[in-house]
C-alpha cells in the first residue's frame, strides 16, 4: 500500500446514484429505481465521461479512486471492474493506490465483497451508522446489528483496509450510551472510523419531522459534550481525529478524502458529481447533471454529463482552501492561503483567536484549529475569511 | 372687489380624531358648491392630502377652504374654513391658525363625548378669543346620547351648549344648520381697513413642485396684490408677489386678497424654511407700524438619531431629509457619526408624533430602511462654571464633574379614562415620576392631570397607557417648564466596549431596572460568539446590571466532502455578507437588528 506523501494529490471520484431505499436523513444525490438498472449502459457512459475528462486534465498520476453514492455496493463486481479499467485507461494508476468502495452492510451486498476485491477495490467504507437496532430503524437502515457485524468481519477478512461510519448525537442519546456504543465500535474497527453527528438537512424526511417536533436532536451544549467525548475516547484508543469527523490510526487516513481537504485536484464522474482541477492555468469546477437517466442521455448524446462549471477566482479558491483545510488536524499551509487570498490573516484577529485557544500555529508555516476551535469551525472559518 | 368684513366668517374646526372633523368639512364644501359630487367621489377626505394624514386621520399642514354661502336672510357670505393640525406636537401652528380666525366649531361625537385632545384644542380656541359653535356629530347612531354629551360639554369645558347643532356628517343630516349657525353665531373679523398699510399673518406654507413655496396668509389690514413687493417682518426677506388667490379647495387665482380674508401667495420663495409660521407680512414700500405679537419660531423638543440600515443609503437619506424639510421647517437634522450605527443624522422634532410621521414618510415615500435611536429630550446642563448647555444626544454628555445640575423638560398631561383603568394609569404615572395635579370626574370618566418629566413620556408612555386602558384612555400634553432632576447617564458595555447608540439619560431611581432590562434584551439579541461576552450597564464606572452571553460550543458541519464545497463556499460568502450588516464592537459583532429591537424597549 502506498504511503501518504503529504501532497494534495489527484483523485478520481465515481458516483453511483442508486439506493435500495432512501434514508430519511440523507440529502445526497441518490435515487431509488424499481426496475433493474442497465449497469452496462452506465458503465459505458462512465467510460465516455472519463475519456472526455482526460482531455481536460491531461495526463495525471492518480493518487486514489473512490466509488461513492448512492450505494455503490449495488454495482455488480463486473461494473466496478469496468469502471476501474476505464480509470486506468485514461490516467496513470500506480499499483497499490487506495481504491475505496462504499458499501452497505446487508448480507446481499456482503456477498459481492470478494468480487469487488478481485476487481481491484482495496478499501471498503461500510455504512454501519449505529450498533443498536432501534436506532438503525429510526435511521431508516435496512440492516440490523447482527448483519452489520457479519459484514464487518467479512470485510476485514477480504479487504486490506476497512472503515465504517457511525451517526451519533441521535435523539435522546446520552453520553453514557454513546460512550458504550463507541467503545464497542472501536473494538470492531480496523484502522479508520467516520463518526458524524446527525444533522437535519433541508429537503429530507427528517427535516419535516424535526420541524413538526416529532423528534429533537441534542441541543448545542449536549452535542458539544458528545463531540468532546468522542475526541477523547478515540484518541485514547489510538484512533485520533485527523479531520472533524474522521478518525484513523496514524498513517491509515483516507488518501482520497485528504485530497478534498488538502484542496487537491479531483475529477467527478457520474450523476451529480463535482470535480475541481486545474485546466490550463485556472482551477475549474465541474458539476454534472444530477438526475441519473438524464445524465445518461446527456453523455450518450453529447459525450458529457457536465451541465455547469465555473472558473474559480483566486479569492474563491482561498475561501475553499480555508473551509476544507481547517477541517484537518494538520491544518493549512499559511503560505498557500496567503498566495491565493493575496493577503495574510489579520494579525490582531489571529492573536485574539490564539488567546482564546481556538487556533494554533504548527511551526512557522502551518495554522490549525485546536480541538475547541474544531467544534465551532464554521464560525471560526467565517471569522478568518473576512 | 373685496368682501365686506360683515360678510366674512373665519372659523376652524376643533375635534378629537375620529369625531368627524374631515367628514363635516367635506359636507360643508359640497353644500357650498366648492366641489361637485363627482369631484368629491373617490376622495376619502378632501382636506387631508398626505397618505399619512388620511391613514391616521390627522392633519399635519393647515389648509383653508373658501366657501360661498347664501344664508336664509338672502345674503351671500364668504366662509373661510381653516383646517388646523389636531395634534399637540403642532401646538404652535395650531395656536397661530386659531389666532387667524374668530370662531370655532367644536365637533364632539355624540356617543363618545369629550376627549383629552378636544379639551386641549378647545382651550386654545377659547384662549384665542373664539366664539364657539358646539356641533354634536353622529346623533343618528343608536349609542348617541346627545343630551348627556351636551351636559358634559357644559360641565367640563364650561361653554354654553344649549344651541348645539345636532348632525350626522355622514348622512348630511343637520349640516345646513351648521352653515347657518356659523353666520349667526360667529362674529365677522373684528378689525380690517383696506386703506391701511398691508398687515398679514403667515399662517402656513408648503412646497409645491410646480409653484415653489405656497404661503397661506390671513390679511388683517390693507390689500395683498400681485406685483407688490412684500417683506417678512421676522426675517426681513423681501419677495415680489407672483400669484394671489384662494382655495375652494381648488386653487383659484384672484387679483387680490382683502382685509379679513384668507388666501395664498407665491413669490419665488425657495424654501419653506424661509417662511415662518406667525410671521407678519407687509408691503416693503409702505410697511405697517407694528408686527403681530407672539411670533416665535418652533423649537424642537424631542431628538433622535436616524441611521440608514444600509450605509450605502446615507446620501439618499440626506436628500430625502432635505426634501421633507422643504415642507417642514420645524424638523431639523444634522450629521452624526455613531460607532454602532455608522453615519446618520441627529434629528429634532416637535414631539413624538412628529418624529413618527417623519420616520414613516422617510421609509415610505423615499423607500429607506432606518434605525432610530431611543428618543431623547433636550436637557439643560447647568455647568459648574455657571454656563448653561443644551444636550441633544446622551452620547455627547460632558464629564459629570463639570456639571452642577441637569434640568429636564416637564409637561402637563391630561388623561381621560374610563374609571376601570384609573388604578393602572395612576400607577403608570407614579412610576414615571408623575406629580398629580388634579383628579376629577367627567360623567363616568376620570380626568387626570399630571405633571410628568418628558423623558419618561418619550419612553413608550403612550403605548403603555394604551395597553393599560385597552385603548380607551386619551392623552394630551403641553410643555410647561424645566426642572432639575437626579439624572445619570447610563452606558451599555458589550465585552467591555461602550456602545454609544445605547447610552441614555435616566433618573437615578430607574437606572438599575432599565439597565437590567436592556442587558437581558441584548443577551437574547446578540448571537453567541466563539467566546463569552459580558453585557453590562454602567453609571460612570459603577456596574449596575450584568448579563453574560455564553460562548458558542458547537457550530461545525459534520460531513464535508468534494461535492459540498461550492455550496459551503456560497454559505460562507453569505455569512461574510451578513457580517457586513453587523457592527463591530471590539471583537463582538452586533447585528443591526439587535439595535433596532433593543431600542424598541418594552416597559421597564
Amino acid at each position: 500500500m502506498r504511503r501518504d506523501d503529504g501532497s494534495p494529490g489527484f483523485g478520481v471520484y465515481i458516483h453511483w446514484p442508486f439506493c435500495a431505499a432512501k434514508c430519511p436523513y440523507c440529502d445526497f444525490n441518490s435515487h431509488v429505481r424499481h426496475q433493474p438498472v442497465d449497469q452496462e449502459r452506465f458503465a459505458e457512459a462512465f467510460r465516455r465521461e472519463m475519456a472526455g475528462m482526460r482531455e481536460r486534465t491531461g495526463p495525471r498520476e492518480v493518487t486514489s479512486i473512490f466509488l461513492g453514492g448512492g450505494t455503490p455496493s449495488l454495482m455488480k463486481p463486473e461494473t466496478v471492474g469496468a469502471v476501474l479499467d476505464a480509470v486506468a485507461a485514461n490516467w496513470t494508476v500506480p499499483d497499490g493506490i487506495e481504491i475505496t468502495l462504499e458499501a452497505n452492510p446487508t448480507s446481499v451486498e456482503a456477498n459481492r465483497f470478494r468480487g469487488y476485491r478481485a476487481a481491484g477495490v482495496n478499501r471498503v467504507s461500510l455504512g454501519v451508522q449505529a450498533l443498536n437496532d432501534i436506532d438503525l430503524r429510526f435511521l431508516g437502515r435496512m440492516h440490523n446489528v447482527t448483519e452489520a457485524l457479519t459484514a464487518i468481519d467479512l470485510a476485514r477478512e477480504i479487504f486490506p483496509r476497512l472503515s465504517f461510519d457511525l451517526i451519533y448525537a441521535r435523539p435522546l442519546q446520552t453520553l453514557e450510551a454513546w460512550e458504550a456504543e463507541l467503545r464497542q465500535a472501536i473494538g470492531y474497527a480496523a484502522d479508520h472510523l467516520s463518526l458524524y453527528q446527525l444533522t437535519i438537512e433541508e429537503g429530507t424526511p427528517f427535516y419535516a419531522l424535526h420541524r413538526a417536533k416529532k423528534f429533537a436532536i441534542p441541543d448545542p451544549d449536549h452535542a458539544a459534550d458528545l463531540y468532546e467525548l468522542t475526541q477523547t475516547v478515540t484518541a485514547q484508543a489510538g484512533l485520533p481525529a485527523y479531520e472533524v469527523s474522521n478518525h484513523a490510526v496514524p498513517g491509515a487516513e483516507s488518501r482520497h478524502n485528504l485530497t478534498y481537504w488538502r484542496y487537491g485536484d479531483y475529477v467527478g464522474i457520474g450523476p451529480g458529481a463535482h470535480g475541481r482541477f486545474v485546466e490550463g492555468r485556472q482551477r475549474i469546477v465541474t458539476i454534472a447533471e444530477r438526475h441519473p437517466e438524464n445524465w445518461l442521455a446527456a453523455v450518450e448524446q453529447n459525450g458529457t454529463g457536465i451541465t455547469s462549471g465555473e472558473q474559480l477566482t483566486s479569492w474563491e479558491e482561498a475561501d475553499e482552501l480555508l473551509l476544507m483545510g481547517l477541517r484537518l488536524r494538520e491544518g493549512i499551509e499559511v503560505h498557500r492561503y496567503e498566495a491565493l487570498a493575496n493577503r495574510g490573516f489579520e494579525p490582531e484577529r489571529l492573536s485574539f483567536l490564539q488567546q482564546q485557544g481556538l487556533v494554533e500555529s504548527i511551526g512557522n508555516s502551518r495554522l490549525r484549529a485546536t480541538q475547541a476551535g474544531m467544534s465551532v469551525l464554521d464560525a471560526l472559518v467565517a471569522d478568518l475569511a473576512q | 372687489m373685496n368682501t365686506p368684513l360683515s360678510h366674512i366668517r373665519n372659523f376652524s374646526i376643533v375635534a378629537h380624531i375620529d369625531h368627524g372633523k374631515s367628514t363635516l368639512a367635506d359636507r360643508l364644501i359640497q353644500l357650498c358648491g366648492g366641489l361637485d359630487a363627482r369631484e368629491m367621489e373617490g376622495k376619502e377626505q378632501v382636506l387631508d392630502n398626505m397618505d399619512i394624514e388620511k391613514e391616521r386621520g390627522i392633519t399635519i399642514k393647515a389648509q383653508t377652504v373658501r366657501l360661498a354661502y347664501t344664508a336664509k336672510n338672502g345674503e351671500t357670505y364668504t366662509l373661510n374654513l381653516i383646517d388646523t393640525p389636531g395634534h399637540v406636537d403642532f401646538a404652535y401652528e395650531v395656536s397661530r391658525s386659531l389666532r387667524a380666525c374668530e370662531g370655532s366649531l367644536l365637533v364632539v361625537d355624540a356617543s363618545q363625548g369629550v376627549e383629552a385632545q378636544t379639551l386641549a384644542n378647545v382651550y386654545q380656541a377659547i384662549d384665542a378669543n373664539h366664539e364657539i359653535v358646539v356641533v354634536l356629530n353622529k346623533v343618528d347612531l343608536p349609542a348617541a346620547e346627545p343630551e348627556r354629551i351636551k351636559e358634559q360639554v357644559e360641565e367640563v369645558i364650561g361653554i354654553d351648549a344649549s344651541q348645539a347643532v345636532m348632525i350626522s356628517a355622514k348622512t348630511g343630516l343637520g349640516v345646513p344648520d351648521v352653515l347657518e349657525a356659523i353666520v349667526q353665531q360667529l362674529p365677522p373679523p373684528r378689525e380690517g381697513d383696506a386703506t391701511k398699510p398691508l398687515k398679514a399673518m403667515l399662517v402656513d406654507s408648503w412646497y409645491d413642485a410646480y409653484l415653489g413655496v405656497i404661503v397661506l396668509v390671513r390679511v388683517i389690514d390693507g390689500v395683498l396684490k400681485k406685483g407688490q413687493t412684500i417683506r417678512m417682518m421676522g426675517t426681513g426677506a423681501k419677495y415680489p408677489v407672483e400669484r394671489t388667490g384662494f382655495f375652494t379647495p381648488k386653487m383659484i387665482q384672484a387679483d387680490q386678497i382683502g382685509p379679513g380674508e384668507f388666501g395664498f401667495i407665491t413669490a419665488s420663495i425657495k424654501e419653506v424654511a424661509d417662511t415662518r409660521v406667525g410671521d407678519t407680512i407687509t408691503e416693503d414700500k409702505r410697511p405697517t407700524e407694528a408686527a403681530l405679537a407672539g411670533f416665535k419660531p418652533a423649537q424642537p423638543v424631542v431628538f433622535c438619531g436616524l441611521f440608514p440600515v444600509d450605509a450605502a443609503d446615507f446620501e439618499d437619506l440626506r436628500s430625502a431629509m432635505g426634501k421633507l424639510r422643504l415642507n417642514d421647517a420645524s424638523f431639523s437634522f444634522e450629521m452624526e457619526t455613531s460607532a454602532a450605527l455608522g453615519f446618520g443624522f441627529r434629528c429634532g422634532f416637535l414631539g413624538l408624533l412628529h418624529l413618527e410621521i417623519i420616520q414613516e414618510r422617510l421609509e415610505r415615500e423615499f423607500n429607506l430602511d432606518l434605525i432610530a435611536t431611543a428618543p431623547s429630550v433636550v436637557y439643560r446642563l447647568v455647568m459648574a462654571d455657571g454656563g448653561v448647555q443644551e444636550l441633544h444626544n446622551p452620547a455627547d454628555m460632558p464629564d459629570v464633574m463639570k456639571i452642577a445640575a441637569i434640568e429636564e423638560p416637564w409637561i402637563r398631561a391630561t388623561i381621560l379614562t374610563p374609571d376601570d383603568y384609573l388604578g393602572g394609569i395612576l400607577k403608570l404615572c407614579q412610576d414615571r415620576r408623575g406629580i398629580q395635579a388634579d383628579l376629577s370626574y367627567v360623567g363616568k370618566r376620570a380626568m387626570l392631570v399630571y405633571d410628568l418629566p418628558l423623558n419618561e413620556v418619550v419612553f413608550d408612555f403612550y403605548d403603555r397607557l394604551k395597553s393599560i386602558s385597552k385603548g380607551y384612555a386619551s392623552f394630551d400634553y403641553h410643555l410647561t417648564d424645566y426642572r432639575e432632576g437626579d439624572l445619570v447617564k447610563m452606558s451599555i458595555l458589550v465585552n467591555d466596549e461602550p456602545v454609544d447608540a445605547l447610552s441614555m439619560l435616566v433618573h437615578r431611581t430607574a437606572a438599575e431596572k432599565r439597565g437590567r432590562v436592556l442587558c437581558e434584551k441584548l443577551k437574547d439579541l446578540i448571537p453567541q460568539h466563539m467566546f463569552k461576552i459580558p453585557i453590562q450597564a454602567a453609571i460612570g464606572g459603577r456596574i449596575i446590571a450584568r448579563e453574560t452571553i455564553s460562548a458558542l460550543r458547537k457550530d461545525v458541519t459534520a460531513k464535508c466532502y468534494g461535492g459540498d464545497v461550492t455550496r459551503k463556499r456560497k454559505l460562507l460568502e453569505k455569512q461574510k455578507e451578513g457580517k457586513k450588516r453587523m457592527r463591530q464592537f471590539g471583537k463582538v459583532e452586533i447585528p443591526q437588528e439587535a439595535f433596532i429591537q433593543a431600542l424598541k424597549m418594552g416597559d421597564s
